[in-house]
């Protein structure tokens, strides 16, 4: 067997010297016979080096005590200094709440909205109809988070549209942004008004995918409107729904911090300060630099895991993943 | 019996659509009437929206006060100015930088290929953070430079994906063909690749130029020049920071009665040209979600 190998090898060599290479020789190769193909790809690799690579690298601070203006490798290696202080900060335990009632909530209220807008989408008789109502509830998703905000705190304000509206059911007149208990519901809701429209494209997409005969079929055996939604529509898009879950979950802990710095305020902290925005007053406010970055580095590890968590599980429970 | 049974469930279905359409009614409703109370709030007299109470079906006194004093404010002009720079340049940019990176990832027959995507994507999930993006700017000589709003986010590695397989879906003879007439590399991606993925490309200019248009985080934490500051950033300071102030130069009785008319403009003249353009689009979306959906 060893023998053979290598006798076909050696019969090879004579035809050419260049069969066996490694793997950085098969990659030389391929640049000196493309050149130009590779050039092309150069700026690409450039961009990724400077602005994704060598901020990973620039993360190393998050294990010195980072003094800025000091060159970067004369700063003092205190390991894991930084990360000892962030779990005895006083507001640990109130981050790591808040990040997570904020992401539960969100994962619980607004994942399913997109797909129940799309099912029932799917079920208009007038495919006229269902583009308008399409086109317009896009429409959120396009207004910036700057807009959006502030159009929250304008409506929510003890003079706005909202409280007013909500002040016939006997809702007390006040500005609900300043009061930590209506933050995550504004928060939550807010949310799926900006993307239930758009989020459901993708349902759409995928409900167009199911085969008609399925539904043949399901009339044949006497199923109801209903029961071909629960047994013919939801297993037909199981899939995509694992798949944009597993993403959702994979940023549980990425809270979005544009959105909360442009909702709170330090009266409602204890319910809306979240990891990314602690690391955000930390680092560009308080300029401490080593401890921001070791902060975001364990909210971004802690999502590594979840993410990889996720995927198992979805592996396991219904053999859908993303990779 | 069976025929009982379906007329039955018709009846049922008939209820269920019924309800269904007057569902997505409300739906429209939510969605349109904020933009819309923001209209008509825009074209109100300041005194009188003061004092209106409730949803506002028309503008309270109509008065066109707010656009004349957005039009004599300096700062939103150049605001537009910067953004349209930004999403000009930097969707260009955007664009040629996905087509370079897809057109290399496309292929099977490197032997890196397998190597680059892994790099690329390992990007997706794991970045150095806000702190170490900030500093590499300032290494860099980026900072308080428009061009922070830009390199920084020259390419997107979700959108790049999504052009990657369009391009994976063009029959590999009409590539073999180019090349026997003596095409290169970047004549293929140019004159045949980018010329197929039409609809692709529409969708990333849009994922692009939205995200610009709508970009403030990156100018809030790199720019300090006030003449650089994107429309974005100038709306934070005058929706959310409150900074009406220097809106209504010297006109002190009337600040707090037009500030919120204002406001309202402010928000009207930067939010239209997305909202008139996206219908558009429409079309493209579907595909450009479908690809994105697909795993890299």
């Amino acid at each position: 067997m060893k023998i053979a190998s290598q006798k076909s090898v050696a019969e090879m060599n004579l035809r050419t010297p260049y069969v066996k290479l490694s793997f950085w020789g098969k990659v030389w190769r391929d640049i000196t016979s493309n050149p130009i193909l590779y050039l092309m790809f150069l700026p690409v690799v450039i961009y990724y080096i400077l602005f994704c690579y060598k901020p990973m690298y620039g993360a190393l601070i998050a294990f010195m005590d980072y003094v800025p203006g000091l060159e970067f490798w004369e700063n003092d290696w205190i390991w894991f200094d930084n990360f000892t202080r962030f779990f005895n900060d006083r507001n640990f335990w109130r981050l790591i709440k808040n990040t997570l009632v904020i992401s539960l909530s969100s994962i619980i209220f607004s994942f399913p909205a997109p797909i129940i807008l799309a099912l029932l989408l799917n079920e208009l008789k007038s495919k006229a109809y269902s583009r308008v109502v399409q086109t317009i509830s896009y429409m959120p998703h396009f207004i910036s988070m700057v807009v959006v905000c502030s159009l929250i705190r304008e409506f929510t304000k003890n003079t706005g549209v909202i409280t007013q509206i909500l002040g016939v059911f006997g809702f007390p007149q006040v500005t609900m942004l300043g009061e930590p208990k209506y933050f995550v519901p504004l928060y939550v809701i807010s949310g799926i008004w900006q993307e239930v429209g758009y989020g459901s494209i993708i349902y759409l997409a995928a409900l167009t995918g199911i085969s008609s005969e399925l539904y043949e079929a399901a009339r044949i055996d006497g199923a109801n409107k209903w029961q071909q939604t629960l047994n013919v529509t939801l297993p037909g898009i199981v899939p995509t729904i694992m798949t944009m879950l597993i993403m959702r979950m994979g940023n549980m802990m990425n809270v979005g911090y544009e959105k909360i710095m442009l909702l709170y305020n330090s009266q409602i902290y204890d319910t809306s300060d979240v990891i990314s925005t602690y690391v955000y007053r930390i680092g560009m406010l308080q300029s401490d630099f080593g401890y921001s970055t070791a902060i975001g580095l364990f909210n971004s590890v802690i999502n590594l895991i979840i993410l990889l968590i996720a995927n198992k599980i979805s592996y396991m429970a219904t053999e859908t993943g993303l990779w | 019996m069976a025929n009982k049974n379906k007329i039955k469930t018709t009846a049922g279905e008939k209820i269920f659509d019924t309800f269904n359409v007057v569902f997505m009614l409300f739906i429209m409703i939510i969605c349109l009437y904020p933009m819309l109370h923001v209209l008509f709030a825009s074209f109100s007299n300041g005194v009188e929206l003061m004092k209106h109470q409730g949803l506002l079906l028309w503008p309270a006194g109509f008065s066109t006060e707010a656009y004349t004093a957005v039009a004599r404010n300096a700062m939103i002009p150049r605001g537009y100015m910067v953004t349209l720079f930004v999403v000009f340049v930097g969707t260009t940019l955007n664009i040629i930088m996905s087509c370079l990176g897809a057109y290399f990832l496309a292929r099977n027959d490197q032997a890196i290929g397998k190597a680059a995507m892994i790099f690329i994507v390992i990007t997706m999930f794991f970045s150095g953070g806000m702190i170490p993006g900030y500093l590499n700017v300032r290494s860099l000589g980026l900072f308080d430079s428009i061009w922070a709003l830009i390199f920084p986010v020259a390419l997107n590695t979700f959108n790049m994906i999504i052009l990657k397989t369009n391009f994976m879906s063009i029959p590999a003879s009409l590539e073999e063909s180019a090349k026997l007439d003596g095409a290169g590399h970047g004549t293929i991606l140019f004159k045949i690749f980018v010329p197929l993925s039409k609809a692709t490309l529409a969708v990333l200019v849009l994922y692009y130029g939205v995200a610009h248009w709508n970009s403030w985080f990156n100018a809030m934490m790199y720019i300090q020049n006030r003449e650089l500051y994107p429309l974005q950033l100038i709306l934070r300071e005058i929706l959310i920071v409150n900074d009406t102030s220097n809106m209504t130069a010297g006109n002190a009785v009337d600040v707090e009665q037009v500030s919120d008319t204002i406001k309202y403009a402010v928000v009207i003249v930067t939010t239209l040209p997305i909202l008139a353009i996206y219908p558009f689009l429409q079309k493209y979306f579907v595909k450009g979600v479908m690809v994105g959906a697909v795993k890299g």
